[in-house]
């Protein structure tokens, strides 16, 4: 009842919208058909990499496996994304 | 060499054999040679579909077997010149073939028939392993729900790992009203998340519980607009550019929403 209410007045998003999302989020999951434990290592790696660079928000850090077509568009591939937030650039590569 | 096309969706009953039922007939009907094969072993139901239910003599698994021979197992479908179907055992299970037997007999129809249509059981086990074993190409159906979209994605998954590459998208059972509402996700929605080609979109159309009561697909009613999709569909796959199906059929005021939704005639 709530829920219908809130959508009289305008203020739940659409059912479709919230689908969407949920969909987006449990198929990164089921996408990373890696183990946790692997994903940690390279996320390790790749800080131990950056750090000789810049200094980054390892909290923040946000590592995942998902899809993407390939350049030539004719194959799913799966792709590594990482966000990774920087606090400051060193200077020692100057 | 005839191509081989496997329908699947990973979630069941989301139209897999209603759509290899119209699929083959308008490849039929566009004068091609065709055979339907129902890889449902223990849970046929393309013979029914196609009103073909009566004519059953021999199976897939009577074939695999050696029991008959190919030619033997196949039903001609006298509506639709060079329409054939393969049956499914109704009384064994998925283990009764292996990929193996499905590539050689596969191999065997290719030299014979122009398009090879393979109904995939629901699931990722045997069965589905089964239905793609032979297949070049793969058609994934799925309807505007979390379930369908998820278990279509699996399955894009797998035919990958099965170098199945470039499989298909049919958005199956759209309600338009809804989608206008918000309440069911739209085609970019579905394509956003898959990130997969889209051959045909099919509205939610009584006249498919109308057709398959008969055992007429649809594909050949031209008053049914899912007919229309099928149509469009099966000009798609014989590699014809033919526009998505614009699903209104009112000139209501909502048309000029059309574009927002993504139902671009593109």
């Amino acid at each position: 009842m709530l829920i219908d209410f809130s959508k009289i007045f305008g203020r739940s998003k659409p059912s479709k919208d919230v689908a969407k999302e949920r969909l987006q989020l449990v198929l990164i999951h089921d996408r990373a058909n890696v183990s946790p434990e692997f994903l940690e290592m390279v996320k390790g790696e790749i800080i131990k990499v950056i750090q000789h660079y810049m200094e980054i928000d390892e909290n923040a850090l946000d590592i995942q496996l998902t899809r993407t077509k390939s350049d030539e568009g004719d194959r799913i591939v799966p792709a590594l994304v990482a966000n990774i937030p920087i606090k400051s650039v060193k200077n020692a590569g100057k | 060499m005839g191509e081989v096309i496997v329908i699947t969706s990973g979630k069941g009953g989301v139209g897999k054999t209603t759509t290899t039922a119209n699929i083959g007939t308008g490849l039929a009907l566009a004068g091609h040679k065709v055979v339907l094969i129902d890889t449902d072993i223990g849970l046929r139901n393309l013979d029914v579909v196609m009103g073909l239910e009566n004519r059953i003599v021999y199976d897939l698994v009577d074939v695999v077997e050696g029991v008959c021979r190919v030619k033997q197992a196949l039903i001609k479908d006298k509506r639709y010149e060079g329409l054939y179907l393969l049956p499914a055992a109704q009384t064994r299970d998925k283990t009764s073939v292996t990929p193996e037997q499905m590539i050689n007999l596969i191999n065997e129809l290719k030299t014979e028939f122009d398009y090879i249509i393979v109904d995939c059981p629901a699931g990722i086990e045997q069965g589905f392993k089964n239905a793609i074993a032979g297949a070049n190409r793969a058609i994934v159906i799925t309807t505007p729900e979390v379930s369908a979209v998820r278990d279509a994605d699996r399955i894009v998954g797998l035919l990958e790992a099965n170098e199945l590459r470039n499989p298909k998208l049919i958005i199956n059972r759209v309600r338009i009203d809804m989608v206008k509402r918000g309440d069911m996700m739209s085609i970019d929605d579905i394509i956003d998340i898959l990130a997969i080609d889209l051959i045909g979109v099919v509205p939610d159309d009584e006249k498919i519980v109308i057709s398959t009561n008969r055992g007429e697909p649809a594909v050949n009613d031209d008053k049914s607009l899912a007919g229309q999709a099928y149509r469009n569909i099966t000009k798609r796959i014989q590699g014809e550019e033919v526009p998505i199906l614009n699903l209104e059929t009112d000139d209501s005021i909502f048309s000029k929403f059309k574009k927002m939704l993504g139902f671009k005639t593109t």
